[in-house]
């Protein structure tokens, strides 16, 4: 299978501080990859690297198997989506033109971007009628963020670079919107990059989970391959869905299939 | 008669069209230049700190330059650029009225566009810059698709101060030669005409009040993200400029312009030389309120076709002599040194609107006073007081050095005060006007000069260079030549300091047409 993403040895620093340090890392195609980090880790630097918000020092980096510095950064954004944290929709502009805007930058005639909205709308579950000509500052902000989920599939994108798209919600919204991208991620056959500060959530919503500290790739695999790790600050970032887990077994008495 | 019922009111009406036009046009006209200047300099400069700071401080600078000094410094400076451009590329502009007002006020409104531009674009979230990044935006994509709409509330109050600093500082482009609301205000204080000044006063403030409400419309309805707000807004805008300015649409201003300088005086001759025009067949306008500075020059220039200049004050300013010869004689030399510019002076009124020493009649006779001579005897014990320009002037250099005057205390004044002054023996002596009709007023008397220290002031009609050959003109005009004595301009004066309907410089024009030739 090929890498939809790969990261070959590429470092990134501010001034002295080393944000991403040799950092080589393989996303393949269809896959659901969770970078998991605390703050200042270098998980976002390390995804901004990928669509060039961000230009790495060394190292290379290829999308699809192209050199992201061999390609217009401009187009190369344009055909990856990117989900903001805590949505970054347009404030001046409706709910069907902030999901509109990467076609509509594309060049795409107006009627096309309408029906690829209304079709997104419904992809995201949001009602047509009620959402469609509103401004981001009438929405929710689990509506927001499936708008901004709408926004980064609106040129059929193969691959989604998501920044904490679910942080900021509250756990019910969380939760539901989780399991409907994990269902579009399927059915598009997307490949998905997410970052999060959540292991519980990225055990529960990725294929593999890479884990970030002080710049480096401490370590990376599946669920079950991270719980085989040696690495104390894995271990400790995993222990937390564990104790959720039997807290909530013990607290919680199981109740029968309805 | 009360305030109401004065029929000066209607008067001040009847000018409203021309003066409120001529505002609204040359204020839309700065504006338009101020925001194209200052919008994209904003944008050039947001995110480069070094000459973002040198852009603001030249602008904060230009703002403490009082509003009347920059109109007034923007006319040598045009003056000069149109020399430049008449010598090398055979181009030449008016440096008069429209221009330097517009170029001024652009000037004048840079500041807060700039400052609003720089804060609301810098003030948006990084996050949606990220943003816009992120979907693909190209920079310039991203500014003009997400960085200015969302600074435009912020960059909209910006244009609405600069709206109204403008409206309000255009009044004083009066003195350069712009019509404006300005007219009433600087026609109305030295005429004593206190209805024009208010209603001077009330017509710019309602137009910047009327202005900032309809631009608040547009700039609340951008923050509210309605359209409906911002669009009434822009209606409103739309019809007041259209209603202000369609009524003086295709007036032509051709014809002859007569200019006058900023006192009664001149506000009556030329309201006087204009009727003279008209009665000829002529048409004609008055553009009152220039700057003795401003008035020589725009004649030079042929912006206006004559005004009354006063030999002793062109003696000194054009030809900077400081010797004095008799009256005739200073004319003559003065008539052929203006003709090297092709300036034609076509005679003296008759009257001379000299600087004289005076003082109350019943004291002069009480000491034996009639002479500066016999003044300066008495000096030491005696106080003085003049404008606030006359004990830096070479005159009172020369009467102290003819006579050896030497005064007890000497004051500056404003000249409206100086004759009450010396009537109630607030002060002895003052430098007055021979012209001025408050010497009759309060019974003071003019000293005689019998050493000749002060050169004579002979009232002077000067016409433009291109009407040199105009005898049409010349035929109109010359009724007035010797016929204006100087104890008539006096009554003249004192009926254009009166507070009445009567004491419009309209109404003693022809007063004193009847007077000197109209019988």
């Amino acid at each position: 299978m090929s890498s939809a993403i790969s990261y070959q040895e590429v470092t990134k620093s501010f001034g002295s501080l080393r944000a991403v340090d040799d950092v080589s890392l393989d996303i393949a195609e269809g896959e659901f990859v969770a970078i998991v980090g605390g703050s200042g880790s270098g998980k976002t630097t390390l995804l901004r690297l990928a669509n060039r918000l961000i230009e790495a020092d060394g190292g290379t980096i290829t999308i699809e198997g192209e050199g992201v510095r061999d390609v217009d950064p401009v187009a190369l954004r344009r055909r990856i989506g990117y989900v903001f944290q805590s949505g970054g929709l347009f404030p001046h502009l409706s709910v069907a033109d902030n999901i509109g805007i990467t076609p509509k930058l594309l060049g795409e005639p107006a009627a096309a971007i309408a029906t690829r909205v209304d079709e997104l709308l419904e992809l995201v579950q949001l009602d047509r009628a009620a959402h469609r000509d509103r401004l981001p500052q009438a929405l929710s902000g689990g509506q927001r963020q499936r708008v901004g989920v709408a926004r980064a599939l609106a040129a059929k994108p193969r691959i989604v670079l998501m920044d904490e798209p679910f942080g900021a919600l509250d756990p019910l919204t969380r939760d539901a919107l989780g399991d409907d991208y994990r269902t579009l991620h399927r059915k598009l056959g997307l490949t998905t990059v997410m970052i999060t500060h959540d292991m519980t959530e990225a055990i529960l919503l990725a294929d593999r989970i890479a884990v970030m500290r002080s710049g480096k790739l401490l370590a990376q695999g599946t669920p079950a391959e991270l719980s085989k790790s040696s690495d104390a600050y894995v271990l400790e970032l995993l222990r937390t869905p564990r104790r959720q887990v039997e807290r909530l077994s013990t607290l919680l008495p199981q109740s029968g299939a309805a | 008669m009360s305030l109401f019922t004065d029929p000066r009111w209607g008067e001040a009406l009847a000018h409203l069209p021309d003066y409120l036009g001529n505002h609204v046009r040359v204020s839309l006209a700065a504006l338009a230049l101020g925001l194209a200047v200052s919008l994209p300099l904003a944008i050039l400069t947001r995110n480069r700190p070094a000459p973002r700071g040198i852009l603001l401080a030249f602008a904060s600078i230009v703002q403490t330059v009082p509003g009347l000094a920059l109109l007034a410094l923007f006319y040598p400076l045009l003056l000069l650029a149109a020399s430049v451009t008449l010598a090398w590329f055979g181009l030449s502009f008016s440096a008069f009225g429209f221009l330097p007002a517009m170029l001024a006020l652009a000037l004048y409104s840079m500041l807060p566009v700039l400052r609003n531009g720089i804060t609301g674009l810098n003030g948006i979230d990084p996050a949606l810059i990220e943003a816009a990044k992120g979907v693909g935006m190209t920079a310039r994509q991203s500014l003009l698709m997400v960085e200015l709409p969302l600074a435009l509330p912020v960059m909209m109050a910006g244009i609405r101060t600069a709206a109204v600093w403008v409206i309000g500082t255009a009044t004083l482009s009066t003195p350069i030669g712009q019509t404006s609301l300005g007219n009433y205000i600087f026609a109305g204080l030295q005429t004593q005409n206190w209805v024009f000044v208010l209603f001077g006063c009330l017509a710019s403030a309602l137009l910047a009040l009327a202005v900032d409400q309809l631009l608040g419309q547009i700039e609340g309805g951008l923050r509210q993200r309605s359209r409906a707000r911002a669009g009434l807004g822009a209606v409103g805008i739309a019809a007041l400029v259209a209603a202000t300015l369609v009524p003086t649409m295709g007036r032509s201003s051709s014809g002859y312009v007569v200019g006058a300088k900023t006192f009664a005086e001149q506000y009556v001759l030329s309201a006087l030389m204009r009727d003279r025009l008209q009665v000829a067949g002529l048409s004609a306008t008055a553009r009152s309120g220039l700057g003795s500075s401003v008035i020589f020059e725009a004649l030079k220039a042929g912006d206006i076709d004559l005004y009354v200049d006063y030999s002793g004050t062109l003696w000194a300013n054009q030809l900077h002599r400081t010797d004095i010869r008799p009256r005739a004689e200073l004319v003559a030399e003065l008539k052929t040194a203006l003709a090297k510019d092709d300036i034609t002076l076509l005679g003296e009124l008759g009257f001379e609107n000299a600087y004289a020493l005076v003082m109350p009649r019943r004291r002069a006779e009480a000491l034996g006073i009639r002479t500066i001579a016999d003044l300066s005897a008495h000096a030491s014990t005696l106080s003085i007081a003049g404008d606030y320009e006359f004990f830096s002037r070479p005159e009172w250099a020369a009467l102290q050095k003819a006579y050896g005057l030497q005064f007890r205390a000497q004051r500056q004044m404003q000249p409206d005060f100086m004759y009450a002054a010396v009537a109630s023996g607030e002060v002895d002596v003052i430098a007055g006007y021979t012209s001025d009709g408050l010497i009759a007023k309060y019974d003071l008397v003019a000293l005689d000069d019998p050493r000749h220290a002060i050169p004579p002031y002979d009232a002077i009609l000067l016409l433009a260079p291109k009407r040199a050959g105009d005898e049409r003109l010349k035929t109109a005009l010359r009724p007035l030549l010797g016929k204006i004595d100087i104890a008539t301009m006096r009554e003249a004066n004192l009926r254009a300091s009166g507070n009445d309907a009567n004491s419009s410089p309209d109404a003693v024009a022809k007063w004193l047409w009847e007077k000197v030739g109209g019988r």
